[in-house]
């Protein structure tokens, strides 16, 4: 993360009597940093005692509207119960919006604290001046400033006032981990009661008065157009008032019910012209990839030189599907064009990107769209696109009417962008002792950001350096990228291209430790015996703490420990998005299929700020990784997907979710991305575990299909 | 278009829509009660699940005319008294992620403790193998069943 200055940080807005507002900025990732403050989160501390942040994070599921005014409150010394959390809505004031790249902890601790901070500064300053005694002497605890000497004290909310007319300090002191009484505490979540009352308001949940319907019928060959439709049989059905091309490639059914569209959809005949991508198929687009294997291509990672080094040669070849993120909560937007300006409510990571792309797809300008975020049935990446809204503001511009787009499970999972199918190809070689010398690993990928036009510096996906980082001190190392393209649409899915590259790096480890006939925890151990630091773009991979994650998970996991008969266990390792990950996994083999009993955990991710969401992201990752192992895959022929609903691209379900054990390193170093570096370990854990059973190794995802 | 009295959360109301709907958009559209969800439309993944005369069925697949003259329950009117034993346990073991499918979750371990007041694990696979969560919280939903239950708590 980039050093945080103080004009990124802080600025003070004061409005009469609203109390005290301090504006802050919260980074995105990499971003650079901003030329002029521009504030885009708030703490607003009110007369009435009520402490408000507003955060432009989307809540899908993550927890951020109890971890991120945790961080906050704990430095403002509020009394949790006194905190409240606003989203805020897409702004051409606000800096980046995005919620992703398991960003959210990791890029605002820093600024979080620092608000809380400086608000609790302003608050002791405003005690002790009306009191009139030295700041010293004052104390802020619980939502008060005391002061002990006299046996005074003062609530937040009657000092606001005086607090906003004070000069905002510099440098605050922030707290040791040592006095946290917030941060590091299972607190419990805030969103939990309305969730389970079914008052939990989503997109798809979201009405304006007089809203209609709408379900569209999407060209089913990837970039293929309308070229016309009958709609006779459609407007047979009750209720159904409008059918219309939408852009070049949909056409939307509207109606006064979902079920009025859905079935007028289904009723609708579409004539398509197909297009360029008729005969694709996936066949065609890994043999692509295999072609493009031999192009040099851009390095990721470069220690010594593996072509110089000497050695017994190994090499393998790996490869990963097209897979779909398939959110509980289907896409959906509501939006409602009004000529000169148009609102969206959408369930989105992208507030902005909503704005734009919907500014431009219905002639606006961006300050003229406002959008409006929802909660979300989980995102998972899916929703960092913004097809849906730009489909319902143009739905709702043909009809100037409110309207409410509805995607169906079988258009969610064929005409979603999907996770980059990719081939790897490892060589390693290896000493006498059957350790690598050398190690070098070649990813060959389409680009995500490449696909979508955006900005991919030196022939590198902008992803790659959060997630495909160097994991061992190996003295001849490198990761090279080739990026290639596909027709096929591809979207960011939780962990991105990690799954991937852990899934060939940790497998090939594995086969390495096989051809040296050691023991897989003590080989990656012995790589990871010297303290290194392995420098990867901006982040610093330290090989003590991916020895930490090892071992804690060995441990718990009793690696040493005799098995049950016919149990066997599988091990790997991996970092990203600053965190390190080590998974065991223990599996039987029934019918020559894995049965999963128990999955051990460890994770070092800083400083933990909810032990209780961790679990949560660590358990979801795990039963989310298994299922991309086990037999998630997208399937193109004839330019179509195959798949279509939860019975051909099924999720794990409860028989087949092992108990998953989560162990966090202790660590005060600052927070690192949770949600989703234990997704990729898991792939080749239970890889490894199914070699252990059967001396078959998994080359290509899922494992279903190999 | 028919005009059908259906028993919903212990009151009368009165829908005119065509037979053949499926239950939940009646639920969702015309009643407005949101707290049922859709998630495939097609019976695979457990987010619709409402009780028809207290067994839980999947709302998305069940026509409107087949509930008619039944007693029907959604996650709105699971605690009629304040919150549903089920809903209780759900906030203490923190079992919500996204929470989209957990008030289907919670019908159909509803209708499974009022057969089975006392589930073994392997009942409780039973009964919620039809519900699907992609943030993966089937562990904590196994354990609010049971600290529900009485029988076993936040083991």
């Amino acid at each position: 993360m980039s050093p945080l200055s103080r004009r990124d940080f802080v600025g003070i807005g004061v409005a009469a009597g609203a109390g005290l507002v301090i504006g802050f900025y919260l980074p995105h990732g990499e971003k650079a940093e901003k030329e002029s403050f521009s504030p885009n989160a708030y703490l607003r501390i009110t007369p009435d005692n009520k402490v408000t942040v507003v955060v432009p994070r989307s809540e899908m599921g993550q927890g951020v509207r109890t971890a991120l005014p945790m961080i906050l409150a704990e430095e403002l010394e509020a009394d949790w119960k006194q905190i409240d959390i606003e989203q805020a809505g897409a702004s051409t004031l606000f800096g980046d919006q995005t919620t992703g790249g398991s960003a959210s902890i990791r890029t605002t601790w820093d600024p979080m604290r620092k608000a809380g901070a400086t608000a609790r500064e302003m608050l002791i300053s405003a005690a002790a001046l009306t009191w009139s005694v030295s700041r010293s002497g004052c104390t802020a605890e619980a939502g008060h400033v005391k002061h002990a000497a006299s046996n005074r004290s003062l609530s937040y909310g009657d000092l606001v006032a005086k607090a906003a007319t004070l000069p905002i300090p510099t440098d605050v002191p922030l707290k040791g981990s040592k006095d946290y009484k917030i941060v590091g505490q299972r607190l419990p979540r805030v969103d939990s009661p309305s969730k389970v009352k079914g008052e939990a308001v989503f997109g798809i949940d979201f009405r304006v008065p007089d809203m209609k319907f709408a379900v569209l019928s999407r060209c089913p060959v990837i970039g293929g157009k309308v070229s016309g439709f009958d709609d006779k049989d459609s407007k047979q059905i009750a209720g159904v008032s409008y059918v219309g091309k939408i852009g070049d490639s949909a056409v939307a059914v509207v109606a006064d019910s979902v079920w009025g569209a859905m079935e007028g959809c289904r009723k609708l005949n579409v004539t398509w012209d197909q297009g360029a991508n008729k005969d694709l198929n996936t066949a065609a687009v890994m043999a692509s990839l295999k072609q493009e294997a031999s192009k040099k291509g851009a390095s990721l990672y470069a220690a010594g030189d593996p072509a110089k080094a000497g050695g017994r040669r190994v090499t393998a070849e790996y490869q990963s599907p097209f897979m779909a993120h398939a959110p509980m909560e289907p896409g959906n937007c509501t939006a409602h064009f009004q000529g000169t300006k148009c609102e969206l409510w959408a369930p989105t990571q992208v507030p902005q990107d909503c704005r734009d792309s919907v500014a431009t797809a219905v002639g606006l300008d961006p300050d003229q769209v406002k959008v409006n975020v929802t909660l979300m049935g989980g995102g998972f990446g899916r929703r960092l696109e913004h097809d849906y809204a730009v489909e319902a503001a143009l739905v709702s511009k043909s009809i100037n009417a409110p309207v409410k787009v509805i995607w169906t499970r079988e258009d969610d999972m064929r005409s979603s962008p999907y996770r980059p199918a990719s081939l790897h190809q490892l060589t390693a070689m290896l000493d006498g002792s059957g350790y690598p010398v050398a190690l070098s690993h070649k990813i060959i990928a389409p680009s995500i950001s490449g696909q979508k036009g955006q900005p991919t510096p030196g022939n590198v996906d902008p992803d790659l350096p959060d997630e495909a980082g160097p994991v061992y001190g190996i003295p001849n190392y490198s990761i090279e990228y080739v990026m290639t393209q596909t027709p096929v649409p591809l979207g960011w899915m939780r962990s991105v291209y990690a799954l991937q590259a852990a899934f060939a790096l940790e497998s090939f480890i594995d086969e390495l430790a096989v051809e040296a006939h050691k023991d897989p925890l003590e080989y990656r151990l012995h790589l990871l015996a010297k303290d290194q630091d392995l420098t990867y773009f901006t982040t610093t991979w330290h090989t003590a703490r991916m020895r930490g994650v090892l071992q804690l998970a060995a441990e718990k996991a009793g690696w040493s420990k005799p098995l049950p008969a016919g149990h066997f266990r599988g091990i790997a390792c991996f970092g990203c998005f600053a965190s390190y990950m080590a998974e065991v996994v223990e599996i039987s083999m029934e019918n020559n299929e894995p049965r999963i009993h128990r999955v051990v955990a460890a994770v070092d991710c800083g400083q933990v700020v909810n032990p209780s969401i961790l679990e949560q992201q660590i358990q979801g990752g795990i039963v989310y990784g298994l299922a991309n192992a086990l037999r998630a895959k997208i399937t193109i022929e004839k330019g179509s997907v195959v798949e279509s609903n939860f019975n051909d691209y099924a999720p794990l379900r409860m028989d087949e979710t092992p108990v998953v054990e989560v162990y966090a390193v202790p660590s005060t170093e600052s927070p690192s991305g949770i949600g989703e570096p234990s997704v990729p370990p898991i792939a080749p854990a239970l890889c490894n575990a199914i070699y252990a059973a059967t001396k078959k190794r998994i080359r290509a995802l899922p494992i279903s299909s190999s | 278009m028919a005009d059908l009295t259906l028993r919903i959360n212990g009151s009368e109301k009165k829908v005119s829509v065509a037979p053949e709907t499926p239950l939940l958009w009646v639920l969702r559209d015309t009643l407005q009660l949101t707290g049922t969800k859709f998630g495939c439309g097609a019976g695979l993944c457990g987010a619709c699940t409402v009780h028809l005369d207290g067994v839980a069925i999947r709302s998305c697949s069940t026509p409107v005319s087949k509930a008619e003259g039944k007693t029907i329950t959604t996650i709105e009117g699971l605690g009629a008294n304040g919150l549903h034993v089920l809903q209780k346990a759900w906030i203490e073991e923190e079992v919500p992620q996204c929470g989209y499918c957990q008030t289907g979750q919670i019908m159909s371990a509803a209708a499974l403790l009022a057969k089975t007041p006392h589930p073994t694990d392997d009942q409780i696979v039973e009964a919620m193998d039809g519900n699907l969560c992609r943030c993966g919280t089937y562990e904590r939903v196994r354990k609010a069943i049971h600290r529900a239950a009485g029988n076993g708590g936040a083991q």
